[in-house]
């Protein structure tokens, strides 16, 4: 009689929807380093760009939940040095993009990370609701989300000794349809 | 009269004023009309990379929309950061299947792709400098430090610079106005922009990285064509000078006041007094060019 090897279906491993979704292959890395020695961030990061991709070239879920919940990606800051030298020509950024992304989906955010990403919302939610970004209005934003509220207080007078500060936000005619544009990307972002 | 669109981005209205001053000046001096996009929005910056795709095709999209409804063939982008993002959306909707029928539906605009981005080196060297080259009548008798950073070089896809890591664009435009470059290590290091707000400690320590080497290998100034490079190497000074062993005063120009300079415009037309660090020094350095006879 034939047997069958009962095979749990594993979770699909990070490396195949990075190359079916933004189709870059994490398997061409060949560990050389060039990424690490180049990396700006290298000496920040919890693991170095070849790490990252090392533990996604394994592809487990422990090693996968290692890379989501890392600092690295969020401290990298697509400055493009480890890809210009890649000799494989992996768009290392193009995957921090995408890994951003996705630890956002699956909740696996590094604490310290918090800040970074309520830096990113209250930017983001400046142009949602006036088209331009105001620099004033996104520091109020920032400042509220992580309580940072003395953080560069001496830096504003001198700003705006300076003319160098809007108070107000300048609001382009078309924000309604920034407003649309941000509703229906979002969607779309989401269906991914 | 030649005629270009302009894309400022929110910087040039804020914090980066002077380089959008700066860059008036010496574009009327060339006789270029610069043509800003109508109701232009934001980019979307790092924000939206970080944080949405699509969101990042489509507000950069919608401005390249805008230009093309207003028969503009080139655009001028002088934050390489902006100019990242309107490139690569450019690029994206080229060979993504999806976002060429997508994007024109979410930002209810056609787009045919007909729009090319311009980074400010590209523009002073396509527009301004045969016009400017009669017209030069100061020589400012310092060394500068040219820095690129980033996003003036890479990614490749999205840069028009030879030689990625070691550029020398900008130093033979200044070479035109007889101001004279070092040869130095940091040129297209980052100044870690991105984290300007969130991780100041390490913009403090890269940047003192790049002011460390332009200063130890005599710089007078550092000249930059980028307002995210600016911003972390003037602003962040305090943060800067904790990282260094010495203090260091040396300014940071945008290459559009260098030239302004050298052109004879009035420092103060050019925003010279809009920095935190005092450009004074180097000012004291520029001299008329007397004609031997």
């Amino acid at each position: 009689m034939e047997t069958k090897a009962v095979i749990e279906p594993l979770a699909q491993p990070l490396k195949e929807k990075i190359l079916r979704q933004i189709n870059e292959q994490v398997m061409k890395c060949y560990q050389c380093g060039k990424c690490a020695a180049g990396c700006p961030l290298a000496g920040e990061m919890d693991y170095t760009p070849n790490q990252i991709l090392r533990l996604l070239q394994i592809g487990s879920e422990h090693t996968d939940n290692e890379v989501l919940s890392s600092y690295s990606i969020w401290l990298c800051l697509t400055c493009d040095t480890c890809h210009s030298r890649c000799p494989q020509e992996v768009d290392f950024p193009h995957i921090m993009d995408f890994l951003r992304g996705e630890a956002i989906k699956r909740n696996k955010i590094h604490p310290k990370a918090k800040e970074i990403i309520a830096f990113h919302k209250s930017f983001l939610e400046s142009i949602e609701s006036n088209g331009r970004l105001n620099e004033v209005e996104l520091t109020m934003r920032y400042k509220l989300k992580t309580l940072n509220l003395l953080q560069d207080i001496g830096l504003a007078p001198k700003m705006f000794a300076k003319g160098k500060l809007e108070i107000l936000p300048h609001k382009i005619k078309g924000k309604d349809a920034i407003a649309r544009i941000f509703a229906n990307a979002l969607k779309e972002t989401d269906d991914e | 009269m030649n005629k270009v669109g302009y894309f400022p981005g929110c910087s040039l209205s804020g914090t980066a004023k002077e380089y959008h001053l700066s860059l008036l000046e010496i574009a009327k001096i060339a006789g270029v009309d610069i043509i800003e996009l109508e109701d232009w929005n934001c980019c979307g910056a790092t924000a939206a990379h970080s944080l949405a795709s699509t969101l990042a095709v489509a507000l950069p999209a919608r401005n390249l929309a805008i230009a093309e409804k207003m028969q503009l063939t080139d655009v001028l982008v002088p934050c390489a950061a902006c100019y990242s993002r309107l490139a690569q959306a450019k690029y994206e909707m080229k060979i993504n299947e999806k976002y060429k029928t997508l994007i024109p539906q979410l930002i209810e605009m056609d787009y045919n792709g007909t729009v090319t981005p311009l980074t400010v080196l590209d523009f002073i060297q396509k527009y301004l400098i045969d016009n400017l080259s009669d017209k030069f009548v100061n020589k400012i008798n310092a060394k500068f430090a040219c820095y690129y950073g980033c996003l003036l070089t890479r990614p490749e896809h999205l840069s028009t610079i030879e030689r990625r890591e070691d550029p020398q664009i900008m130093e033979e435009i200044i070479a035109k106005a007889q101001a004279k470059s070092i040869d130095w290590a940091y040129k297209v290091e980052c100044c870690g922009a991105g984290l300007s707000m969130t991780r100041t400690d390490i913009v403090g320590k890269l940047s003192a990285r790049i002011l460390n080497d332009a200063q130890m290998r005599g710089a007078d100034a550092v000249v930059v064509a980028c307002p995210m490079c600016h911003s972390n190497l003037d602003m962040r000074r305090p943060e800067i000078n904790q990282n260094l062993e010495f203090k260091t005063d040396i300014p940071i120009l945008y290459i559009t006041q260098v030239l302004g300079l050298a052109l004879g415009i009035n420092p103060k037309n050019l925003g010279l007094d809009k920095h935190f660090v005092s450009t004074q020094r180097l000012i004291s350095k520029v001299e008329k060019i007397t004609v031997e006879v």
